[in-house]
């Protein structure tokens, strides 16, 4: 299918529904960011589909102008996967957060990395759940006092730059809402590279987290960018990975030099067309073929 | 007059090689038009335990695998000692007798034909298989059949290896020239005939007839007893140009599952009653979505883990609650191996044309048992129907696209993702026709109303594609059976019995568990005087299912759950028994041979446990 070649521009990106994020939200820069990405990367909305998971931010595929699906809580990897393998054309975005890609949903992100499914996977990372009015997340600080935590988190906090490095994510990035150009990179970056991309981005909940706010990252984050950063390096990616309090980094922490073709461009019978573009009968030599083997 | 049948029984210990020595028989039979049905009750172990494969040969194609061994091989002391005791008279039973020995005395008329294996194929000291292939000539030998089918089949099996299959055919050989020597024939031989057979398993057949009805994608997580399904298509991928993935868990492949099919491909998976629980959020979406997607449970006993190498149909209330809400949904219970050939086709055809989850509800007897089918069964192409299915956009449309519009049908047509013109989201949250959530929106009754409506109208059309009951005997009967899924060639037997011992029955077998062609049951019901309802399972799911959709209350319950699928005389003794006054006859396989004496001896008497009758479900007034 050949897409008109016709300018695409943000406008082309917003639909008339409105967020209906918290004013202030984290999420709306995230948004504006994908818009641009998109946008200067020249991607028809036709061939762009988006899939979220449940939460605050997997609402994020209804305020794009784009194909769609918000699946169920933890299992847009997998839905956004079966999309992939049957139409590579498509350029596809898993957005969600934390609670949804790294709490219910971690099993098919590490396998998502390991299977190296061409997905760019984008993760509000706010530190806590908020749809459900503020639980703590798996990625909510130790220590941290929420709702379901009255006493303060007694459990780790997971990190997901050093499990993305270990699960063989050949992309690996991290952006915070605020600084939208920096994101628009990243996510360029993202979906242009081959293979599964993590970039996860602090994403502040005004409403429920008083701890990890816009004050609290511009304290403490810098960007790789400005150091010299080697990003095709796995242990200097994961040096930086392991580095969090005093200072955080942001940027992109690794992109493999050597990446493995995504699963999508192996599977022998992706080869050529798009499976849903594909031929799906079989003719009768074949079928008398299929029989035989029975004989 | 009937047509003469044998009925193997092959007992040994798992690696012992029974299901090989089973392929080479089945496949020599099929090859000379002899039609074979065969079912293996098992162990979940690797090594070791006792497998115990039941093949029944006849021209006449069997539906079950019989009542009563006639023919066994013992490829250990404890397949011997286990089986012996249960050959009829004119019964044979072939063993090496260089290693065992029966360790009672045979049961009257039973020829003990001991095989001197050393001497007749002297590697089996080195490959103790050989002692399988000694026995399975013996065994051609004494059914009537001549010796070059059989060494054909050699040369298939290892095709590649031509020196073992010099050694095979030499000791197969040796074991039908032994046989014609010492021992007495069978004295109902087999007759080759013209019929051209395939012999397959359900599983065999669920993956191919997918693969026909242009099924594109497959993903699955191995589980007994649907693995086989996702090894058929493994090994059929390249060639058939089918994207097949073995993913992390059940949750993941209906993910992926739906994905595939939300694009526009057909996409299908299979699992077994656990890997299915794992699914049901996921059924659920894939309803709201409105977006097709073929989904095979193939069950066994459960609950939890069960017993998972034993056959049972009592995951009936799981596929019909699976998932939370009201949706609509298809469960399809194939009635034969060969029906599991054409069910996917019903399956996705139904489920392009109404966009919703359709479950294939099939299990162990019928996707690891396997029988022959008429090769021109096989030999179809299917009409396959996607429904109101958008693959193109031409030009800009006149009216912007609803993805989910209330249109008179319910039916809503379908864009695949990926065309100008045609943007949409599709949320699990409810939402309105252009698929903008409704969930986020201040309560709206009147477009919740209306969009709950659209999704089920679908369903005022639809029992008109799917297979309607089937009626088997004469209207008038006096007693009807019932039965639904792969009970129907056990039931079907049974009745034939039934009526040629002057018995008045007929047999309504049921395909389409959801929705219920109520109406079609309830004229068959209303012309005979005792319903009886059969099957394998324990509190009657079907029954309690007939009796919600349609208020039919049966007179008689036949149900059985010890792991073993029914066999003819089970069918035919409890029916009787119901005739006789008995509302419930759970039926038990009681053959000797299935006995297993717990080494702690917890488990307590064995004897008395047969035929066991209790009260319960109340009777139509």
């Amino acid at each position: 299918m050949t897409a008109p070649a016709t300018v695409v521009e943000v406008k082309d990106f917003k639909p008339e529904v409105h967020s209906d994020w918290c004013p202030g939200c984290g999420d709306f820069g995230v948004l504006t960011a994908l818009f641009q990405a998109c946008a200067q990367l020249q991607i028809q909305p036709h061939n762009l589909m988006v899939i979220s998971g449940i939460g605050c931010s997997s609402n994020l595929p209804g305020f794009i102008r784009s194909y769609g699906a918000h699946t169920l809580h933890g299992r847009l990897l997998p839905f956004a996967t079966g999309c992939k393998l049957a139409n590579q054309e498509m350029t596809i975005i898993g957005t969600g957060g934390d609670g949804d890609g790294y709490g219910i949903g971690l099993n098919h992100f590490i396998q998502a990395m390991r299977r190296n499914i061409d997905v760019t996977y984008i993760v509000m990372n706010n530190e806590i759940y908020g749809l459900t009015t503020g639980q703590v997340s798996p990625t909510s600080e130790t220590g941290m006092k929420t709702k379901t935590s009255p006493h303060g988190n007694l459990e780790g906090m997971l990190n997901p730059m050093a499990l993305a490095l270990a699960a063989g994510c050949g992309f690996v990035a991290r952006g915070f809402s605020s600084q939208i150009k920096h994101l628009v990179e990243l996510y360029k970056a993202g979906i242009e590279h081959k293979g599964f991309a993590l970039i996860d981005v602090f994403s502040p909940c005004v409403t429920f987290n008083k701890l990890n706010t816009y004050q609290y990252f511009k304290e403490r984050i810098y960007k790789l960018e400005d150091e010299d950063h080697d990003t095709g390096s796995f242990h200097a990616a994961m040096d930086k990975a392991l580095e969090w309090d005093p200072k955080i980094p942001i940027g992109l922490f690794y992109r493999n030099p050597d990446p493995r073709p995504p699963l999508d461009s192996l599977d022998p019978a992706l080869t050529g067309q798009p499976l849903v573009h594909q031929d799906y009968t079989i003719d009768s030599e074949t079928r008398g073929e299929l029989i035989r083997e029975f004989m | 007059m009937s047509e003469p049948e044998v009925i193997v029984g092959i007992g040994g210990a798992a690696g012992d090689g029974t299901a090989s020595a089973g392929n080479t028989l089945v496949l020599s039979m099929a090859r000379q038009g002899i039609a074979a049905y065969s079912y293996n009750s098992y162990q979940s172990v690797i090594r070791g335990g006792h497998s115990w494969l039941r093949l029944r040969f006849s021209a006449k194609k069997p539906l079950n695998h019989g009542d009563q061994v006639n023919v066994l091989i013992a490829l250990n002391q404890d397949s011997l000692d286990r089986h012996l005791q249960e050959l009829p008279p004119g019964g044979v039973c072939l063993y090496n007798g260089a290693k065992f020995q029966p360790s009672y005395d045979p049961p009257a008329r039973v020829q003990l034909c001991g095989l001197p294996v050393p001497d007749l194929a002297p590697d089996s000291v080195r490959l103790p298989v050989m002692q399988n292939t000694v026995a399975v000539g013996a065994a051609v030998q004494m059914m009537g059949l001549g010796f070059e089918t059989l060494a054909a089949v050699f040369e298939t099996t290892f095709a590649k290896k031509p020196a073992v299959v010099q050694k095979n055919v030499e000791a197969a050989r040796n074991g039908y020239d032994y046989a014609a020597k010492n021992f007495q024939p069978l004295a109902t031989p087999l007759h080759p005939t013209d019929q051209k057979w395939a012999q397959s398993s359900g599983n065999d057949l669920l993956a191919m007839g997918a693969a026909l009805a242009g099924c594109k994608f497959y993903a699955a997580y191995p589980m007994s007893p649907a693995t086989h399904i996702l090894e058929w298509f493994a090994s059929h991928a390249k060639r058939l140009g089918i994207c097949v993935r073995q993913v992390e868990d059940e949750i993941s492949v209906v993910g992926m599952c739906i994905g595939a099919n939300h694009m526009g491909v057909r996409g299908m998976c299979a699992t077994s009653g656990g890997g299915f629980a794992l699914m049901s959020e996921a059924i659920g979406m894939a309803a709201m979505y409105e977006t097709p997607v073929v989904i095979i449970n193939v069950m066994r006993a459960g609950p939890s883990t069960g017993v998972p190498t034993k056959t049972e149909q009592a995951d009936l209330n799981q596929v019909f609650g699976a998932s939370q809400g009201d949706f609509e949904r298809v469960v399809i219970a194939p009635v034969s191996m060969g029906d599991c050939f054409v069910t996917p086709a019903v399956a996705f055809d139904v489920a392009d044309k109404y966009q919703i989850p359709v479950v294939i509800l099939a299990d162990l007897l019928l996707c690891e048992g396997s029988e022959t089918v008429a090769t021109e069964v096989l030999d179809v192409e299917f009409p396959i129907d996607r429904g109101e299915l958008i693959t193109t956009a031409d030009g800009s449309p006149d009216e912007p696209y609803l993805r989910y519009k209330d249109t008179p049908s319910g039916i809503s047509p379908r864009a695949i993702p990926g065309l100008p013109e045609h943007l949409y989201v599709s949320g699990s949250d409810e939402h309105d026709e252009d698929g903008v959530l409704l969930s986020d929106v201040f309560t709206d009754p009147i477009r919740r109303k209306k969009m709950v409506d659209k999704r089920h109208r679908k369903m005022s059309t639809i029992l008109r594609d799917l297979p309607a009951p089937m009626l088997e005997g004469p209207a008038d009967a006096e007693t009807t059976l019932l039965g639904w899924g792969s009970t129907w060639g056990v039931i079907k037997e049974a009745a034939e019995r039934l009526t040629a011992e002057g018995v008045s029955v007929n047999h309504l077998q049921i395909k389409t568990m959801i929705p219920l062609h109520g109406d079609e049951i309830a004229a068959v019901v209303e012309q005979s005087q005792r319903l009886i309802i059969i099957e394998n399972n324990q509190s009657g799911q079907f029954a309690r299912h007939l009796r919600a959709e349609t208020g039919i209350v049966a007179h008689g319950h036949i149900r059985k759950y010890d792991g073993e699928p029914f066999e003819p005389k089970h069918i035919v003794s409890a029916v009787n028994d119901i005739i006789g006054g008995q509302e419930v006859v759970d039926v038990l396989s009681t053959e000797p041979g299935f006995r297993t004496d717990h080494p702690t001896g917890t488990s307590g008497s064995w004897e008395g446990l047969n035929q066991v009758t209790r009260p319960g479900v109340p009777t139509k007034a």
